[in-house]
């Protein structure tokens, strides 16, 4: 399994970057961490004419707040965050998740940016940042684009990415401090992919109560207002996996078992912090 | 000084290279003008094959079936009566059985243009009815992998002694119990590289291998050539587990590519190819019944068993061992008198079937354990009590169960009582009535296995395959500056060898294990020997290594007694020295003698001098019996299916262990393995006999975090027949985890009236079983599912 010949360039400047992903008459990737795209290369699945290797470009790698949003580039890394080389800005939701993906050595260059545009149902980061209600920028010669992360992902391996367009920043709201989490995760094996992923976010003064079933195959199922789970309370005591069942019957998940496993989830999700 | 000699735990002398990375693999070897080659395989598992075609600027890089005139395929015949020949083509030529079946052979100064090679040659297939299930293989108008046998049965196999005896006994239990297609996935794949040399007239195979005399008398076979012409080194070696004592169809494209190109060339197995297209075993069926007496006493085993061998016989085990084998070893360490077992090796369009560590010992351990713990429900007995009522006893020793097996030696109830010590089964039980806290179901599990290893002549001659070890030899060599060099036919890919072998030299000669070199993996170094495989090379490398150094001791005894102006007759041999009453000689002295000074050695000397070949056999070669009794603690999550082992103990009996840290290691990798075989790892295929696992992303393997840290224990019955009283343990770790895992989690739902009855044991399974029980009691049935 070697990839098919391809040229490599690593531009500095996001507007270099754009312009080599903008080449009208050759199939052009971005590579950050290369640690989903690695792979699809070697598998040939992917055979691009160039690749073009975003990791050199500062704007990427920078982590800031502005207007109640911690905006995380492309390239930051799961280890960055795990870390804490990054500001938390979520009341440790965003390193408690960073630190259960794959392996440190996958953590250490594998990034958030590219991991959202791999867009595998069975990744940790789009059902856990739709759950805490973070958004994209997207970047083209165009223009800029912005849309929550629910919006972006479109399918088990699909994004509303378009030719010559780029994942600029993660914009992540800063939670209130009585904002509780809860994320529970299985996998056949550590490291592993997920099999089913259950996240719900209680966050009282700015009034939201999401919930988010991932894993199962399919973009991440988000459930914008969870009160609906708990008999229109914003009150986690009052879940009813029922109503979850429901969701998920809705979302298209008909086998029982598949479905029984992201209730369970999602219940065990809600029952970290609900104390029930 | 440091304990060296056998029975100590010496540090391993092959760590210092292997813990720092300076190991040298087949991928490692570097040569002037080697060329890459990659293969164009099958994307279909059974077509028709009208055209291969390469564009016209790849033509002199492209190789196919047509080129390989007067090569022959593989061909590997059993003896035994009724068995069906298929011929695994080198290249493919009318037709191809299997998904990544060879069609052609790219060759390119990379890796990478060679894969761009194959990827521009084009095929054209007419897709042909495929057969992937190893049951709709033996019905009547299935598809036929080889059409002029008229069925796709390689071999059918019965026995059938009194069991009419048993069918009066008040338990009877039935279950159809299955094991799933693994992969065996060593660290290191296969690899070769292949190099002419016109000065020697000789072909030099490098092959990631574990038995490569075999793989030269297969290689001269299928390319006409004379063994003196062929020359195998096999160098590091990541792990065998019996893939790598095959003979696969690349070493022979390869050998047959170097001397057609004039210039060496390489082939390294990627982990597609090894999981897609080589590495499969492991797929067994059984519906089994158990007979048994309300007290627990077992009464008969009734058995039918068939094994997907996949689409041809592999050189040189054959397409029948594993089925074969059922038969003969499917009674276990118990005793009881009515036994029927009636095998299929049925032929599928999937890979070969491979001889995978513990060969059939997995399977069967796994069916019959089950169907003893559902005796045990079925009487309201522990587990362990139905255990204690049919295991061989020690009194009975050396014992001949019911299918002949000799068991040499053993206490099979002590290994039982003391893995039961390791765990408090009364509070167990209570714990288990009282529920977890967080809803999980607790579970213990036991099994017992025996495991013969290093059976020899007398048991293969009866194969009939192209491979039955003899004499095992080794040539024993004191170096002019009193070293030794110790040269063994038999091949070192994690069993720790180079130590073992020396430690065996020390507890004879006295020579320091630092001073010994350990020559393997080489046939113009080593003598002839069918290699590393079913748990032999201890006994018989080590019986032969121990008879080489005797011969020696007799001979530097002479020229030390001369030295010593001493009668031979009241010469001894100790700690490296010849001792007299009056004085004493280092073996140094007599290796400068015998090399550099012979003006000083008596005329009458023994003409061999310090260095003999010397072959061994067991006084009795029907394989030495060790066992094991594992037991198991695990929570089940009836929610998500998931299974965590808690505690594991093992207590096993390898009679003289030679280095006991090794055999730990053989044990923890074994075991390893086998919670892989229990909970992890599993080769689908779809109806269509696709493969559905061809990356490590599918294909899961159990990590450091899937694995505890066992309690092991050993007990040290002698074997009576072998040197020290030293027993085969190479597998045995492998063979019992999947039965122990899976009567731990029976035993956790037992209450839902669930039980698992194939492994893996997934999530999915498990969530399955636990809904059809709930749909039994619905349906107001008793009843269990797979």
């Amino acid at each position: 399994v070697k990839p098919v010949n391809f040229a490599y360039e690593r531009p500095q400047r996001i507007a270099d970057a754009l312009k080599l992903l903008s080449e009208p008459t050759i199939q052009t990737k971005a590579m950050a961490g290369s640690q989903s795209l690695g792979p699809l290369l070697n598998m040939r699945l992917v055979q691009p004419d160039l690749i073009v290797d975003i990791t050199a470009i500062e704007e990427l790698r920078r982590a800031d707040l502005h207007e109640g949003h911690l905006v995380l580039g492309a390239c930051i890394t799961h280890a960055d965050i795990e870390d804490g080389r990054v500001p938390d800005v979520t009341r440790g939701a965003l390193p408690g998740v960073a630190k259960t993906i794959a392996y440190r050595a996958i953590r250490n260059r594998g990034t958030i940016g590219g991991s959202l545009c791999a867009a595998d149902p069975s990744a940790d980061w789009p059902p856990a940042l739709a759950t805490l209600g973070a958004e994209v920028v997207l970047l083209s010669a165009k223009g800029i684009r912005m849309m929550p992360v629910e919006a972006f992902m479109t399918g088990a391996l699909e994004t509303v990415l378009e030719a010559g367009e780029l994942l600029q920043d993660i914009r992540v709201p800063v939670l209130s401090p009585d904002a509780v989490w809860g994320y529970y995760k299985v996998c056949r094996r550590a490291g592993q992919h997920a099999h089913a992923i259950g996240a719900v976010l209680l966050d009282r003064p700015r009034n939201v109560f999401r919930a988010v079933i991932g894993g199962a195959g399919l973009k991440p199922i988000v459930i914008p207002d969870a009160s609906t789970l708990s008999g229109g309370a914003f009150d986690l005591s009052r879940f009813d996996e029922n109503a979850a069942d429901s969701v998920l019957r809705s979302a298209g998940i008909v086998d029982r078992l598949e479905r029984q496993t992201c209730r369970v989830v999602l219940t065990r999700a809600v029952r970290q912090v609900s104390g029930v | 000084m440091v304990e060296q000699g056998v029975g100590a735990r010496l540090l391993r002398k092959e760590d210092s290279r292997f813990m720092q990375g300076r190991g040298e693999y087949v991928a490692d070897i570097r040569m002037p003008g080697l060329r890459d080659v990659a293969f164009v395989r099958s994307p279909l598992a059974h077509a028709r094959i009208n055209a291969i075609s390469a564009p016209p600027q790849y033509r002199d890089c492209v190789f196919t079936s047509a080129d390989l005139a007067g090569v022959k395929p593989i061909r590997a015949v059993s003896g035994l009566q009724g068995f069906k020949v298929s011929e695994q083509p080198i290249l493919a030529s009318g037709k191809v059985r299997q998904v990544g079946e060879l069609i052609a052979m790219c060759v390119g100064r990379t890796r990478a243009e060679a894969e761009d090679i194959a990827a521009s040659v084009e095929l054209d297939l007419t897709e042909l009815p495929a057969v992937s299930d190893m049951l709709e293989a033996r019905k009547p108008g299935a598809p036929l992998v080889h059409e002029h046998w008229g069925d796709n049965i390689f071999l059918e196999t019965f026995v059938n002694i009194n069991i009419g005896k048993a069918v009066s006994a008040p338990i009877k239990v039935t279950r159809e119990i299955r094991t799933a297609r693994q992969s065996m996935a060593p660290l290191e794949g296969r690899g070769v590289v292949a190099v002419y040399s016109s000065r020697l007239d000789q072909l030099t195979v490098y092959t990631a291998a574990q038995m490569p005399h075999i793989n030269r008398t297969g290689l001269s076979e299928c390319l006409g050539m004379d063994h003196g012409k062929i020359r195998v080194i096999s160098p590091d070696v990541g792990g065998g587990f019996g893939y790598k004592g095959i003979l696969l169809p690349e070493e022979v494209c390869l050998s047959w590519l170097t001397m057609r190109r004039e210039h060496p060339v390489r082939w390294i197995e990627d982990r597609r190819e090894h999981l897609t297209a080589g590495a499969n075993c492991r797929e067994h069926h059984y519906i089994i019944t158990g007979y048994a007496d309300r007290d627990g006493r077992l009464r008969g085993i009734d058995c039918e068993a068939t094994v997907d061998s996949g689409a041809y016989s592999s050189y040189p085990f054959s397409a029948c061992l594993e089925a074969a084998q059922v038969a003969s070893i499917l009674p276990g360490p118990y005793d009881f008198e009515a036994y029927r077992c009636r095998t299929w090796s049925a032929a599928t369009n999937k890979c070969p079937i491979l001889p995978y560590r513990s060969v059939a010992r997995t399977g069967v351990c796994f069916a019959l354990e089950l169907v003893l713990d559902a005796i045990a429900r079925e009487a309201g007995l522990e587990p362990y009590e139905v255990r204690f009522k049919n295991l061989v006893r020690p009194e009975q020793m050396p014992f001949d169960n019911i299918t002949n097996k000799h068991f040499d030696s053993g206490n099979y109830p002590e290994a039982l009582r003391r893995v039961l010590a390791h765990f408090d089964v009364p509070a167990l039980r209570a714990r288990q009535q009282k529920g977890e806290p967080d809803g999980r179901l607790l579970g213990f599990g036991l099994s017992i296995y025996c495991e013969q290893g290093a059976h020899g002549t007398s048991v293969y001659a009866g194969w009939g395959i192209p491979m039955v070890p003899g004499h095992e030899q080794a040539t024993a060599r004191v170096t002019p500056d009193g070293g030794l060099e110790l040269r063994v036919g038999v091949h070192s890919h994690g069993q720790s060898l180079e130590t073992t072998l020396a430690q065996v030299a020390f507890e004879i000669l006295g020579i320091d294990t630092s001073k010994i070199k350990v020559v393997l993996g080489d046939t113009a170094l080593t003598p002839y020997s069918t290699g590393t495989w079913g748990s032999r090379c201890m006994v018989m490398a080590g019986g032969a290594v121990a008879s080489a150094c005797r011969e020696i001791e007799s001979r530097a005894k002479q020229i030390g007694a001369s030295l010593l102006q001493a009668d031979p007759a009241g010469i001894t041999y100790a700690n490296g020295r010849v001792v007299s009453a009056s004085g004493e000689v280092r073996i140094e002295e007599i290796a400068r003698v015998w090399y550099l000074r012979p003006q000083d050695l008596p005329a009458d000397v023994h003409r061999g001098g310090l260095e003999a070949t010397v072959g061994y056999k067991p006084q009795r070669d029907s394989g030495t019996f060790s066992y094991a009794a594992h037991a198991v603690t695990v929570l089940v999550d009836p929610e998500l299916g998931s299974v965590e082992i808690l505690d594991y103990a093992i207590v096993e009996d390898g009679g003289k262990l030679v280095n006991p840290m090794v055999v730990d290691g053989q044990i923890f990798g074994g075991l390893a393995q086998g919670i892989g075989t229990a909970l992890y790892e599993e080769m689908p295929y779809d109806e269509n006999a696709q493969p559905l696992a061809p990356t490590f992303a599918d294909y899961l393997l159990p990590g450091a975090a899937e694995v505890p840290e066992p309690q092991l224990e050993h007990m040290e019955t002698l074997a009576p027949y072998t040197e020290f009283g030293i027993k085969g343990i190479g597998e045995g770790g492998a063979i019992a985890p999947p039965a122990a895992i899976a009567n731990a989690v029976n035993d956790a739902l037992k209450g839902l009236g669930a039980e698992l009855l194939f492994s893996p044991i997934t999530p999915r399974r498990v969530l399955e079983a636990i809904a059809a029980a709930k749909d039994a009691v619905g349906a107001g049935q008793h009843g269990a599912s797979s």
